[in-house]
C-alpha cells in the first residue's frame, strides 16, 4: 500500500469536480426563485437579496461535497420598509425557500408579536418566549414590530428579558431556526442603535423600497386575478387616477391599501348587480367596472 | 438492575441523535411531547414529576432535545423519560414512552411475600431505593446518559 505524497493528494483534491446545475436542480432553486418573481409585483432588491443567499447556500453545500469547511451561515434577517411592502408575505415565502434549499428541516413560519414573547409579570417572559422558540425550532421565527420589544422609557420592561433569550438562541441554535426581524424603517434602525447586539447577529438587512403607482397597479390587477376578478379597460384607468390620489393621502400603506380598495370595490361591485337586474352574465360577475372605484371616498376629497 | 420501563428499554441506551429521531417520529404523528422524572421507580408510580407542561404545537425535535438536557443537568441522576401523548379521539392516551436518563447505580427490587387471612398468599414489590427519603435515593453523581455522537 503505498501512501501518497502531499502533491498527489492535492492533485486528487483539485480536481473535484461539483456541478452546481445539477445542485441546484436538486434543491430546485429556479423554480423557487421563479415562482417569486411570478407572484411578487416589483421589490427587486429583496428579489435579488434573495437570489444572493440562494446561491451562497449552494455554494456552502457544493463546498462541503468537496470537503471545504461550510460553517452554517448565519441567516438571521431584519426586513425593513413602509407598511404594506410585502415584509410578511416575503417572510412567508422565505420559510418555503430556506426550506427547499435544505437550510432549515421543517420549513414553517412562526409569526409573533411582543404580545407572544413578553410576559405579563415576573418570571412569566423566559417561559413565554422560550415555548415560542420551541414552537418555531425547525423553521422561521418572523417577529413583528420588533421594536416593541424594546422599551427605552420603562427600564424594568421585560421585553429586555426576551431579547436576551433571543440572542442567546439565535447565536447558539443557527442550524435549527431563523430569526426574521421586521418594522418600519426609522423605528427599527433606533431599535438596533439600543440593541447593538442584535445588529451584530444578524447578517441580512433587506430594505423594502415603496411601490411606484405601475408596480401598484399590477399588484392590484394580480389580487383580482387571483380572486378571480378582472379590472374593465375603464375600471384600470380609475385605478390609475385611484392610485396617484391615494399616494397623496395619508396613512397610506402601498400594497395593503390596494388589497383594501379592491375589497370595497368588490362590494360596491356587488351592490351595483344586486341593483341592476336580476340576471347577471358570468362576464358581470367577473368585471369591475370603473364606477365601482370612482365611488371610493379618495375621489370626493 | 437495568430497570426496563417504557419502550426501547431492552435496547442499549439510546443516543441524544437516535432520542431526537423517536421525538421526530412523534411530532410527525401530532402527538405532544413532554419530559418527566421521578426518583421512585416502582412500576407502578405512573405519575412521575413533569418537567414543565407537554409541548404542543412543536414541529422540530430541537425543541424537545432542549427540555430534556435541561431536565437531565438539573436531575442529574434520576430516572428521565419522555412521554408522546395522542389526543385524537378514541386514543386520547400516552402512545410513545422511553427512559432518556437513569441513575448510575440501580439497586433494583425485592419481592415482599405476606401471609394474609387463611394462608393467601400477597406478594408486593418494595424498590430498595426508596429506602431513603425521596430526593437522597440515588447519591453517586455520574447519571447514565448513553455517549455517542451526542448533539
Amino acid at each position: 500500500m503505498s501512501i501518497p505524497g502531499p502533491a498527489a493528494g492535492f492533485e486528487a483534491n483539485s480536481s473535484e469536480v461539483v456541478d452546481l446545475k445539477a445542485l441546484q436542480g436538486d434543491a430546485d432553486i429556479a423554480a423557487t426563485i421563479a415562482e417569486l418573481d411570478r407572484d411578487l409585483v416589483g421589490l427587486a432588491p429583496v428579489k435579488q437579496r434573495i437570489r444572493e443567499i440562494a446561491a451562497f447556500l449552494l455554494v456552502a453545500r457544493a463546498r462541503e461535497q468537496v470537503g471545504l469547511i461550510a460553517g452554517p451561515p448565519t441567516l438571521h434577517m431584519a426586513f425593513t420598509g413602509n407598511p404594506g411592502t410585502g415584509k410578511t408575505t416575503v417572510a412567508l415565502r422565505m420559510a418555503g425557500i430556506l426550506h427547499r434549499l435544505g437550510y432549515v428541516r421543517k420549513g414553517h413560519l412562526v409569526s409573533v408579536t411582543r404580545d407572544d414573547l413578553v410576559g405579563q409579570y415576573i418570571g412569566h417572559t423566559a417561559p413565554k418566549t422560550k415555548e415560542v422558540l420551541k414552537r418555531a425550532m425547525g423553521g422561521v421565527l418572523f417577529i413583528d414590530e420588533a421594536y416593541y420589544l424594546h422599551r427605552p422609557e420603562n427600564e424594568k420592561d421585560y421585553g429586555q428579558e426576551a431579547i436576551e433569550i433571543l440572542l442567546q438562541v439565535m447565536e447558539n441554535q443557527r442550524e435549527d431556526l431563523v430569526v426574521i426581524l421586521a418594522g418600519y424603517r426609522d423605528r427599527m434602525a433606533s431599535f438596533f442603535v439600543s440593541n447593538p447586539g442584535f445588529r451584530s447577529r444578524i447578517a441580512h438587512h433587506i430594505d423594502f423600497p415603496d411601490y411606484d403607482t405601475s408596480e401598484l397597479l399590477a399588484i392590484a390587477e394580480l389580487l383580482a386575478a387571483q380572486s378571480e376578478y378582472r379590472l374593465s379597460p375603464a375600471a384600470r384607468e380609475a385605478m390609475i387616477e385611484y392610485i396617484t390620489r391615494r399616494q397623496q393621502q395619508p396613512s397610506f400603506s402601498n400594497g395593503r391599501s390596494i388589497r383594501n380598495a379592491l375589497d370595497r370595490a368588490r362590494l360596491r361591485q356587488a351592490m351595483r348587480l344586486c341593483a341592476g337586474n336580476a340576471v347577471a352574465t358570468r362576464e358581470a360577475l367577473q368585471t369591475i367596472e370603473a364606477e365601482d372605484i370612482r365611488a371610493s371616498r379618495v375621489f370626493t376629497i | 438492575m437495568h430497570v426496563t420501563q417504557g419502550t426501547f428499554s431492552f435496547l442499549p441506551e439510546l443516543t441524544d441523535r437516535q432520542i431526537a429521531a423517536q421525538i421526530e417520529y412523534c411530532l410527525r404523528q401530532e402527538w405532544a411531547v413532554s419530559v418527566e422524572f421521578t426518583d421512585d421507580i416502582h412500576p407502578r408510580n405512573t405519575y412521575w414529576e413533569m418537567w414543565g407542561l407537554p409541548m404542543f404545537d412543536l414541529r422540530d425535535a430541537a425543541g424537545v432535545m432542549e427540555e430534556v438536557r435541561a431536565c437531565r443537568e438539573a436531575n442529574p441522576n434520576v430516572y428521565v423519560r419522555v412521554n408522546a401523548f395522542d389526543s385524537t379521539r378514541g386514543w386520547e392516551t400516552v402512545r410513545l414512552s422511553f427512559l432518556v436518563q437513569r441513575p448510575a447505580e440501580e439497586p433494583g427490587f425485592r419481592l415482599d411475600r405476606g401471609e394474609g387471612k387463611g394462608r393467601t398468599i400477597r406478594y408486593a414489590l418494595h424498590t430498595y431505593a426508596s429506602d431513603q427519603p425521596a430526593g437522597q435515593r440515588y447519591k453517586s453523581n455520574q447519571a447514565n446518559v448513553a455517549k455517542g455522537d451526542g448533539r
